[in-house]
């Protein structure tokens, strides 16, 4: 026989953690919501300890002065822009062979914000080329390959906003994010393989660095603040398109009817 | 530290348009990003909202007399 309690339930029950716990909607966008702000304060604590030393540590440069300070947010710009695709395109491949509606939502929240590093990368590429190549743009291997990578971006959130079905869509989206990622090794190598006017990689594990110790960490540093950041956008739009997607169900209805009575 | 003035600074040895325009360029960028976030967000939970206000105001139509 039960025994009766008196006592009412919690509102919410607290999920049991196992590998899938998060790839509940109602679970995960209770944990963005409360990782989405850490994040922010992270990105915004790196952020500060970076340009500091960026601007008021680092030494000049002997040879292209102080326009080489561009590069402490150049190069996370262009490293997040390639690793955002090929988060992109793994949340993609997992939604479609698993079909793991979070997966979707995910690799759909990444997209703009790939966008934008990669603009970053090309923008302040140009800034910096301009006083030292004389250019502001060449058709060198690198600089195509990264363009390349803008228009996979681009393409991606058209063709996902263009088609009404989110399944259909999720799908096809899908498609060209998994065969667009042969494009970041293309982009990574493409100053091995081809000559280009694009200097060689700025860091390379476990060969011996050509930086001043005071620009590898201001470059490090604000690269971590660019994660941080990539981490606390992605969740913030990923409960927004979670919320667009579950309005239906009872959890998110639940959610917007508390909100409103507080 | 190696500036001596705050116009030293800004000047930024002669290229003071093409660094500032690097960081100005990300700033505002990675400003207006979390808030298109933010705003999207807002507008989903407005769009539930509004949808069960429609329903309940339905339901209460279809019980009166």
């Amino acid at each position: 026989m039960h025994a009766v309690t008196t006592t009412s339930a919690p509102a919410i029950a607290r999920p049991r953690l196992t590998w899938f716990t998060f790839a509940s909607p109602a679970n995960f966008y209770r944990l963005a919501g409360v990782l989405g702000p850490v994040c922010g304060v992270v990105a915004a604590a790196f952020a500060v300890a970076g340009l500091w030393t960026g601007f008021f540590v680092a030494p000049t440069d002997a040879v292209q002065g102080e326009v080489y300070r561009i590069i402490f947010i150049h190069v996370p710009a262009a490293w997040l822009s390639m690793v955002l695709y090929v988060a992109m395109a793994f949340w993609a491949a997992l939604g479609w062979f698993l079909n793991a509606r979070m997966a979707f939502v995910f690799a759909r929240a990444i997209a703009p914000t790939g966008a934008l590093f990669t603009v970053l990368a090309l923008w302040t590429g140009s800034l910096w080329g301009r006083p030292t190549w004389g250019t502001w743009w060449v058709w060198d291997a690198r600089l195509t390959s990264e363009l390349i990578l803008l228009f996979l971006y681009l393409g991606y959130m058209a063709l996902v906003a263009a088609i009404d079905d989110t399944r259909r869509a999720d799908k096809a989206g899908a498609l060209l994010a998994i065969v667009g990622v042969v494009n970041v090794p293309i982009i990574y190598f493409s100053v091995i393989w081809w000559n280009t006017l694009h200097q060689g990689s700025s860091l390379t594990m476990g060969a011996k660095q050509h930086m001043a110790s005071t620009m590898l960490i201001a470059m490090l540093l604000l690269t971590l603040a660019c994660w941080a950041y990539a981490f606390a956008v992605v969740f913030a739009r990923a409960r927004a398109i979670t919320l667009e997607r579950e309005g239906d169900t009872a959890w998110a209805r639940a959610l917007v009817a508390a909100s409103n009575q507080g | 530290m190696q500036w001596h003035s705050l116009s030293e600074f800004l000047d930024m040895g002669g290229r003071g348009g093409f660094v500032w325009g690097a960081y100005g360029t990300m700033a505002v960028l990675m400003l207006v990003e979390p808030l298109l976030a933010h705003w999207r967000h807002r507008a989903a939970r407005a769009a539930i909202a509004e949808r069960m206000a429609d329903e309940e105001a339905a339901r209460q139509a279809g019980a009166r007399p």
